[in-house]
């Protein structure tokens, strides 16, 4: 079977160095047949992709541990689930995870943008096929998950830390999001390379890199779940290098996504949006090349191999290429049209970019210190919590400020009156949040209390422009308010969907605030019977049990949990003993309260012979408004990506007599 | 092992056909070069981009006023430039496209 694997990588070697050298000559010298089986050999590597997939699928189903990468990541006991999460536990299965994804979505990108703009595809198939090349090139000769070994009896097991629901699917929309940010950059690259700077690149575009962008959002929400549930130290985000890893990209995909409106509307920031798509795409490079080179220590690495070299030499290669696309291709992309004031939409989109890039570098420069400190003083020097903190509240509050101020303000030009007379509303609702705050205590965290006042600043304009435009559309149609609703946002879907999207990031800074800025913890060694009390909760070690698990004793102790006169039930945590990893991982007790979506949290630190466990107990107030932001992002996103009849055959007008041109043989 | 590099070899020839197709269907083209979009298509295109870029800022423009969202003051200050915009974005494709009716108007 492992000669199948190997055969069916070879073959999308062979397949995506054709599509990158043949799809090279026929858009330079202007060969119809020979760039259409290029096109063709795109869509063929993803079938021989995925076929190596099945194979290792298969070897891991099957318990086929002459495979070394499935000896080495599963074993009998293994759940079955965990066997297929096993896919993508170690670094070569991640990496044909990445191959994957990356095939799957040259595929669909080509095949979809063929006919709207098949002149440009001509030149978006070789740069996809370029970075399948480097790809297939690891798995092939570097790090290959069909190296066979004599078959032992059982296999080494799954990290015990891997083996949890959410690590079933947070690699997944992880690697979809990174993989994703490969589509505007080969487009975008494209358009350059053929010199056809025209807006056919971003509409080509504009729902892959929604789609990634949205992955990579729910993607890093699912880990800092997992972390919250699994690593067991209270928290969800430790600011760990590779969870910045995907902040990063997403960071400057959202200034892209903003970017390009200014592009669509006013015909500016050409240059602007090329260098974020590239600078994205080379973060979510650099991003792998930090999770898979163990170059800087992390708790979401879990290989150390010699692949580094190599994907920084990837890295390299596309900030070497985007650089010089944008440079000769600058004539093209300057436009006329200006920022006409420092008080308009544009300028407050402008605001919103340089925050959210300078938020980025800082994080980049944050994440990389250890690498440039042992290189320059030879010791590895880490950045701590506060760098961070710090930048997130200068940088990430005036942001979440303009998130209510940029969606009111004109284009063009704007008065201070004028938005005086707009924000009157929401400014007055921000003052007596805040005002009510400081009654009730909240004034002990400062950027706590700002975050607050700013999140219900926006709250309040996200309201009212739901109000005011559904008000509008009755006023003009006369339909009832939920019929005027559902046509105001379905007519509107980028708008309005963006606007829900916003809703989930307010959310999510009220949960971080409140969870971070305004938490609780108390610890101690208890012995049955005994109690520890945190905020407003008491916990009451009650008892400790141990049963069998399909692969692991579980150890749980039980509290009993009461808050005032109230008895709240019980709450588990402990330890699970895994046999064949010969490993022991933190399984906390969570209870969560819905109604204030706050959160007692339990960690079961160390549990002594004698029966007494040390406990470590936080009380996390709105904790759970993080998730539920992960919900309502999903669906902010959905609305925006929802297909939009109208807009499709404007769009099919318009590209008609370009499409149609580039199809047919020239004459 | 043979069953499975029998395998390896089937998918082999499979996706070498698919990638010979534009060559297996037209053996001998009367032509096989690519397409270019001669200069008054490039130039149409980008009158068409900008018409719709002009036509949806001025319609979102009414939008935004009619829904209170702008001021009547920032409104005036910017309504007369975006139907300008709108007013020349028409103009100059209609001038395009009678240009394209006119026989002997193609460049390229």
């Amino acid at each position: 079977m492992a000669d199948l694997g190997r055969a069916a990588l070879l073959l999308t070697l062979g397949l995506s160095l054709y599509a990158l050298v043949g799809g090279g000559v026929a858009a330079a010298l202007g060969r119809r047949r020979l760039a259409l089986s290029a096109r063709n050999a795109l869509y063929a590597s993803f079938f021989s992709t995925l076929v190596a997939s099945a194979v290792l699928v298969a070897g891991f189903v099957r318990d086929d541990f002459s495979l070394a990468y499935v000896a080495g990541h599963s074993s009998r006991e293994l759940p079955l689930q965990y066997k297929f999460s096993a896919f993508w536990g170690g670094q070569e299965g991640s990496l044909l995870l990445w191959l994957l994804v990356l095939t799957a979505y040259a595929s669909l990108a080509v095949w979809f943008a063929r006919k709207r703009a098949r002149d440009l595809v001509v030149w978006v198939t070789p740069v996809l096929a370029g970075i399948t090349v480097a790809f297939t090139w690891l798995l092939v000769a570097v790090s290959s998950p069909f190296d066979t070994i004599a078959a032992p009896l059982d296999g080494n097991g799954l990290n015990p830390s891997l083996q949890n629901p959410y690590m079933v699917i947070h690699p997944v929309f992880l690697y979809l999001g990174y993989v994703g940010l490969a589509v505007p950059f080969a487009f975008a690259m494209g358009s350059l390379l053929s010199g056809r700077t025209d807006e056919r690149w971003i509409v080509a575009t504009r729902r892959w890199t929604i789609v990634a962008w949205t992955a990579l959002g729910i993607g890093q929400l699912l880990g800092a779940h997992w972390a919250y549930e699994e690593v067991g130290w209270g928290g969800y985000y430790a600011w760990d290098p590779v969870e910045n890893a995907a902040l990063m990209p997403w960071l400057v995909a959202t200034a892209y996504l903003h970017s390009v409106m200014i592009q669509e509307k006013r015909g500016m920031l050409r240059i602007w949006n090329v260098t974020l798509v590239g600078l994205a795409f080379c973060l979510s490079l650099f991003g792998t090349f930090l999770t898979r080179s163990g170059i800087v220590s992390s708790i979401h690495s879990f290989t150390q191999s010699g692949i580094g070299p190599w994907f920084l030499g990837f890295v390299v290669a596309a900030v070497v290429f985007t650089v010089t696309m944008i440079w000769l291709r600058l004539p093209q992309l300057r436009t006329k049209a200006r920022l006409e004031s420092l008080v308009s939409r544009e300028a407050a989109f402008l605001y919103n970019n340089l925050l959210l890039v300078a938020l980025c570098l800082t994080i980049l420069w944050g994440t990389a210190w250890p690498i440039v400190s042992e290189a320059i003083r030879g010791e590895a020097v880490v950045v701590g919590r506060p760098y961070y903190d710090f930048f997130l509240r200068i940088f990430g509050l005036p942001l979440l400020l303009l998130m209510g101020i940029g969606p009111l303000i004109a284009w063009r030009r704007a008065s201070l009156r004028g938005l005086a007379r707009v924000f009157a509303w929401p400014v007055g609702i921000a003052l007596a949040t805040g005002a009510l705050l400081i009654a009730l205590g909240a004034g002990s965290s400062i950027p706590g209390l700002i975050a607050y006042t700013f999140a219900a600043f926006v709250l309040a304009t996200i309201v009212l422009e739901f109000a005011r435009g559904t008000a509008a559309r009755r006023a003009l149609t006369g339909e009832s308010v939920p019929v005027a609703f559902g046509q105001l946002v379905g007519r509107n879907r980028r708008r309005y969907g963006g606007y829900v999207v916003h809703a989930s990031i307010v959310l999510l800074a009220i949960g971080v605030a409140g969870s971070s800025a305004y938490d609780s913890v108390a610890e101690g060694r208890l012995v049955r019977g005994e109690s520890l009390s945190v905020a407003d909760y008491t916990v009451t070690y009650r008892a400790l049990t141990e049963r069998e698990g399909a692969n692991a004793t579980e150890i749980r102790a039980v509290l009993d949990v009461r808050r005032g006169d109230d008895e709240l039930g019980t709450v588990r945590a402990g330890k699970n003993a895994y046999s064949a990893e010969q490993q022991v991982s933190n399984e906390v007790g969570i209870r969560s309260d819905l109604v204030t979506g706050e959160d007692l949290f339990v960690i079961a630190e160390q549990v002594r012979e004698d029966g007494a466990v040390f406990f470590r107990v936080f009380v996390k107030p709105l904790v759970n408004l993080i998730w539920l932001a992960g919900l309502v992002f999903l669906l902010g996103s959905l609305i925006t990506l929802w297909p939009d009849a109208r807009e499709e055959r404007r769009l099919a007008t318009r590209y008609a007599r370009a499409g149609d041109a580039a199809d047919r043989p020239a004459t | 092992m043979t069953v499975w590099l029998a395998l390896g070899a089937a998918l082999a020839v499979a996706v070498v056909v698919v990638v010979a197709l534009p060559f297996l269907r037209e053996p001998a083209p009367a032509s096989d070069a690519l397409h270019e979009l001669d200069p008054r298509e490039r130039e149409l295109l980008d009158a068409q981009e900008t018409r719709d870029r002009a036509l949806a800022a001025l319609k979102e423009l009414e939008a935004d006023h009619r829904a209170a969202r702008i001021s009547d003051e920032d409104y005036r200050a910017v309504i007369g430039v975006v139907r300008r915009d709108a007013a020349d974005a028409l103009r100059r494709l209609d001038e395009m496209e009678a240009g394209a009716r006119t026989p002997g108007a193609k460049s390229g």
